[in-house]
């Protein structure tokens, strides 16, 4: 047995090699190509690997050669801004190299070789360095990239330098011999390892309305947006991606389509950071494995684009992580089991589908990082695509499981175009206890009071419908039909948001807030109103209400709600009884 | 070159595959020529290659193979010939012409297997395609670069759309129209003509390429019948600058091969039987759309398939809007009540159309407009179901002018003629005048300024496509040139 082998088998992008010993995930080099693939079965003498490239043309006997070391990403500077396939290779290298479309047998390092890179070390000879530990930084487009000892290292530092480097060139040595470079290696498979896990006690602000208010994700939580074709996924992600309040964002393309990936990689330097007023490809990391491109890196995509997360959360920086689609590396799970023929689990799923995604989701947390002081935190945000819309199929349960917000789309909504086509009858999040006092200290006091209002209020006007498709809503009392139409004015003036509106397609809490503590004290007038013997077609005919929605297109909404509300005010006090 | 072994080791023969014993080191995705005792000449390719195995799918059947065939493996794969004189040319499913004119003779021969584009490479698209159709046009507007599925169901004219899309496509302000590429898997012989016939009447056959799998031609073939079009049409779009339109009909064929050799194959079985693999599959088809930064010519593809019992969650629909740039989705419901064409608005939905519609592109009101009608058609088609149980008399002022509105948004909107090709001004004319029998201040979707600018004034519409028409060519080569700067 030895380093190299000879090929068996080709049968797609699954090929079994014999007289080789590898180790599982061991990645290796396949035919006279040198294809990348990885171990990722050992039967008796035979290995079986899958291939993150074309197999078509490689014949049995071609030769096979075992690199040794698992499937790694490099870590370092120059991420930010770039665009990656599943396996880290930067795509406009692929590009110089091999033209428009993605041939194959080519290699291109994660990381620029030959970008100089202003280093400054903030240790010294004869500090004693831990795993974590930063030695010094770079600036990196909008941040400050921690150059950190990577973990597992320790020892005291010999020799270090500041000045311009490359990511390969050394920069420092530890008394055991290791070299300190910007760079550094780590295996996408295995969690990079943190001091310890908090608990996810402030939310990531998002800018849309209805996760804000009604179900807000955490820093550090992890949420599914699941929904059929139509339903506006990506837009939500593209959404999220944009506005979240996070420093930096890795968005994969997972086995998604590959103008979508285009329209972001024009968009997003267009865009500004709300926050930093820098352009939003400053803090991302695009990761592109579109639909028709190699099934094996598909697969390695997810993990590579986590690993990347983890590694900025080391920094103690906040990270959110958009996954579109979780069911494309789940479907990529399921072809190669199908073509290992392993016994499936439900609907061909392989039965350790369930593992994989919890494996996957739980590499999310706010932390404190190993060696620095700041806490970090990767948010991962999930798009299901079940087929047919149905939830109950295995990855939107299996993700439920392990998922704490969950965002329901739902094709209605989205015909109607009522957007974001977020359900707000079944999507939910747990994390609104632990979010509570952060919102009340930082957005308004009768927050969650309001939260409480207004889902009743939702939640009422679901059951009265029922009863309006029957008889029709004239037929309801005053007081139900008041409420109707409040859930109304909830539903298009709260919930609906439209993010092609320059204004509108990001709304602080605080406005939000305010936005629903109009629309709140309408019902209050109203309700007040009727008791006072007013009739209900005179309420439904207050013109000021529909008002309250400009607030939307404004950035000067305190002033807008104020005249509004006296507005309304000043109507209901006009009512004749 | 070495010469090529023949192999007469054939062990098994099961549906559409053939398994070879005892051959030299044979490639993956091979193409393979099978001779039969009588003369007849089958083709193949290699779908698993070992030491101890070889497995071919044979695309003309396996009627007649028997151990005495003789197999040879010809170390290349498919491969199709391409040139500029395929306008205008009738071929089979597998490339070879079928008219009755003289062979191609090829500029470049093509691997079948299209790569995947670098998503870095692509180019956004954002020409408006203008089809006359105004429920494509106005709602759900296609853009160059697009692929936009129809969903259709058997029955229903999905063809006569396809052929209107077709003659009617152009961008507007330039000259140039699209070539044509069309497939057809599985499809009969009488639709065939149809579509040859109408080709021929407008003179649109000289500009096309028509590729021909029937109902009656091997089903392994339609394996490879959307690939060979689509590799003419990357030939056509990239290398000589053309705007291609490729129709792909009818995909739901297409899929049930690919469930034929997988169950041949006694592969694990995904939804209803279907390879857990057709996504990837799929996607292999419809992401060969596209445009390319720095070429000049695009790939627009509009796929047909008929869904199985007019189930949209059934897999080919379902993997096909999880991939395509949005659907079509034609309805039962409209065609019976005589509506042309009978497209259901409500669930069609195009993903590229903010990217091509708005100021300079179409015009500034178009996306709201859209928007209201959705809302307000979808409010509308609510209140059929209320007014069946409690009489038009119970509903109020303003559901009683929803219904109303649906009922003329069939009509007036999305019902025209086969031959008739609305501008989008027209279009966008006809829905101000649907929107104009709703009082002005329920309008919410559309902003105050535009709402004023449009709302019951009868536009001339002539008129404007003229002014905006310039705006159209005025913008573009500015906008084009914004984007090469950053």
């Amino acid at each position: 047995m030895a380093k190299e082998g000879k090929l068996f088998r080709i049968a797609g992008p699954v090929v079994v090699a014999k007289e080789i010993s590898a180790r599982m995930y061991d990645v290796v080099k396949v035919g006279h190509e040198q294809l990348m693939g990885e171990v990722i079965q050992i039967v008796g003498d035979k290995t079986v690997i899958q291939v993150y490239e074309d197999t078509t043309g490689i014949k049995p006997g071609e030769p096979v050669i075992n690199t040794g070391n698992p499937l790694s990403v490099e870590l370092g500077p120059g991420m930010l801004t770039s665009i990656y396939d599943g396996i880290q290779r930067p795509l406009p290298v692929l590009v110089n190299k091999m033209g428009d479309f993605i041939k194959r047998g080519v290699d291109a390092p994660g990381l620029n070789e030959e970008n100089k890179w202003d280093f400054k070390a903030n240790v010294k000879a004869g500090d004693k360095v831990n795993g974590g530990d930063v030695i010094g930084e770079v600036k990196e487009a909008s941040i400050t990239h921690k150059i950190m000892v990577p973990p597992k290292v320790s020892g005291k530092i010999k020799s270090i330098k500041s000045g311009k480097f490359t990511v390969n060139e050394v920069v420092g040595k530890l008394d055991n011999g290791h070299e300190l470079k910007l760079k550094q290696i780590w295996p996408v498979r295995a969690p990079r390892p943190v001091r310890k896990k908090l608990a996810p006690t402030i939310p990531l602000i998002t800018g849309q309305r209805i996760f804000d208010i009604l179900f807000p994700l955490a820093k550090g939580g992890v949420a599914a947006i699941p929904g059929p074709f139509g339903a506006g996924k990506t837009v939500s992600q593209q959404q999220l991606a944009k506005w979240c309040d996070a420093e930096i964002i890795v968005y994969i393309g997972c086995g998604e389509r590959g103008n979508e990936m285009t329209e972001v990689l024009t968009e997003f330097p267009e865009l500004q950071d709300p926050k930093t007023g820098k352009p939003l490809m400053d803090r991302t990391v695009l990761i592109a494995n579109t639909s028709n491109m190699p099934v094996a890196a598909r697969e390695a995509s997810i993990y590579t684009g986590i690993t990347i997360a983890e590694y900025y959360r080391d920094m103690g920086y906040n990270v959110a992580l958009m996954a579109d689609s979780t069911s494309r590396w789940a479907e990529a799970m399921r072809e190669i089991s199908s073509r290992l023929e392993e016994m499936p689990g439900e609907e061909g799923y392989p039965a350790y589908l369930a593992t994989k995604l919890a494996e996957f989701y739980e590499r999310a947390g706010r932390v404190n990082p190993l060696g620095v002081d700041e806490i970090g935190s990767v948010s991962v945000i999930g798009a299901v695509s079940p087929p047919g819309g149905d939830f109950s199929e295995p990855v939107t349960q299996n993700t439920l499981r392990v998922t704490k917000t969950f965002w329901a789309l739902d094709a209605k909504l989205a015909q109607r175009r009522h957007f974001p086509s977020i359900n707000w009858l079944t999507s939910y999040s747990l994390y609104l206890e632990t979010l509570r006092p952060w919102y009340k200290e930082n957005v308004s006091d009768t927050w969650a009071d309001n939260v409480s209002k207004m889902m009743v209020i939702l939640q009422e006007e679901e059951k009265l419908m029922e009863i309006v498709q029957l008889v029709g809503s004239d037929a309801l009392p005053d007081k139900q039909q008041v409420t109707l139409e409040v859930a109304r004015l909830i539903r298009e003036f709260i919930l609906q948001q439209n993010a092609f509106h320059e204004v509108d397609t990001f709304c602080e809490p605080k406005k939000s807030a305010a936005m629903v503590e109009s629309v709140l004290k309408f019902a209050d007038l109203a309700e007040e109103a009727l008791n006072k013997g007013v009739r209900i077609v005179q309420i439904l005919e207050i013109k000021s209400k529909n008002k309250i929605a400009d607030a939307k297109y404004t950035n000067d909404y305190i002033k807008h709600l104020e005249k509004v509300n006296k507005e309304v005010q000043d109507e209901f006090a006009k009512l004749k009884v | 070159m070495k010469t090529m072994k023949e192999y007469k080791t054939i062990s098994r023969v099961a549906g559409p595959l053939v398994f070879v014993e005892k051959t030299e080191a044979i490639g993956y995705g091979d193409l393979v020529r099978i001779s039969l005792p009588d003369g007849t000449i089958k083709n193949g390719q290699v779908l698993d290659t070992s030491e101890d195995l070889v497995v071919v799918q044979v695309f003309e059947g396996t009627s007649g193979i028997d151990k005495e065939t003789r197999v040879k493996f010809l170390g290349e794969t498919i491969k199709l010939s391409v040139s500029e004189d395929m306008m205008g040319r009738i071929l089979n499913g597998a490339g070879k012409p079928i008219d009755g004119g003289a062979e191609i003779i090829p500029e470049q021969k093509l691997d079948i297997i299209g790569a995947a584009i670098n998503p870095y490479a692509r180019e956004t698209p954002s020409d408006f395609i203008q089809t006359g159709i105004s429920t494509i046009d106005g709602t759900n507007t296609l853009v160059r670069g697009q692929k936009l599925p129809v969903f259709s169901g058997s029955g229903l004219p999905h063809n006569e759309i396809a052929l209107q899309i077709a003659r009617q496509a152009k961008v507007i302000g330039m000259k140039e129209n699209f070539v044509v590429i069309f497939a057809a898997m599985g499809i009969t012989n009488e639709e065939a003509q149809y579509f040859i016939k109408d080709f021929e009447q407008t003179g649109a056959l000289e500009k096309s390429v028509v590729f021909l799998n029937l109902a009656d031609d091997p089903a392994v073939e339609r394996l490879i019948t959307p690939k060979m079009a689509l590799t003419a049409a990357e030939y056509l779009a990239y290398e000589k600058n053309m705007h291609v339109l490729v129709i792909l009909t009818d995909m739901t064929n297409y899929c049930e091969s690919l469930r034929e050799i997988g169950a041949a194959r006694e592969e694990i079985p995904g939804r209803r039987g279907y390879p857990g693999y057709m996504y990837t599959d799929l996607a292999n088809i419809y992401e060969r759309a596209g445009m390319i930064k720095g070429k000049k010519g695009s790939i627009t593809q509009i796929p047909i398939l008929t869904m199985v019992g007019d189930d949209i969650t059934h897999p080919i629909p379902d993997l096909t809007g999880y991939i395509t740039e949005g659907q079509i989705v034609l309805s039962r419901e409209l065609h019976r009540k005589g509506i042309y064409p009978p497209v259901d608005v409500l669930p069609s939905l195009s993903r590229l159309m903010n990217l091509g519609i708005g100021k300079g592109r179409t015009r500034e009101d178009h996306k709201v407009v859209s928007d209201q009608l959705y809302a307000f058609y979808a409010e509308g088609r609510d209140l059929r179901g209320l007014v069946a149980i409690v009489g038009e008399e119970a509903l109020s002022e303003r559901d009683k002018n929803l219904l109303k509105f649906a009922e003329e948004f069939e009509k007036h909107f999305v019902t025209q003629g086969k031959n008739e090709d609305r501008s989008i001004f027209e279009t966008l004319g006809d829905s101000w005048k649907l929107l104009g029998a709703i009082p002005k201040d329920e309008l919410t979707r559309i902003s105050p300024d535009l709402r004023d600018k449009f709302y019951g004034k009868d536009i001339k519409d002539t008129k404007v496509e003229k002014t905006e028409t310039k705006e159209v060519a005025e913008k573009k080569p500015k906008s084009k040139k914004k984007a090469k700067k950053k």
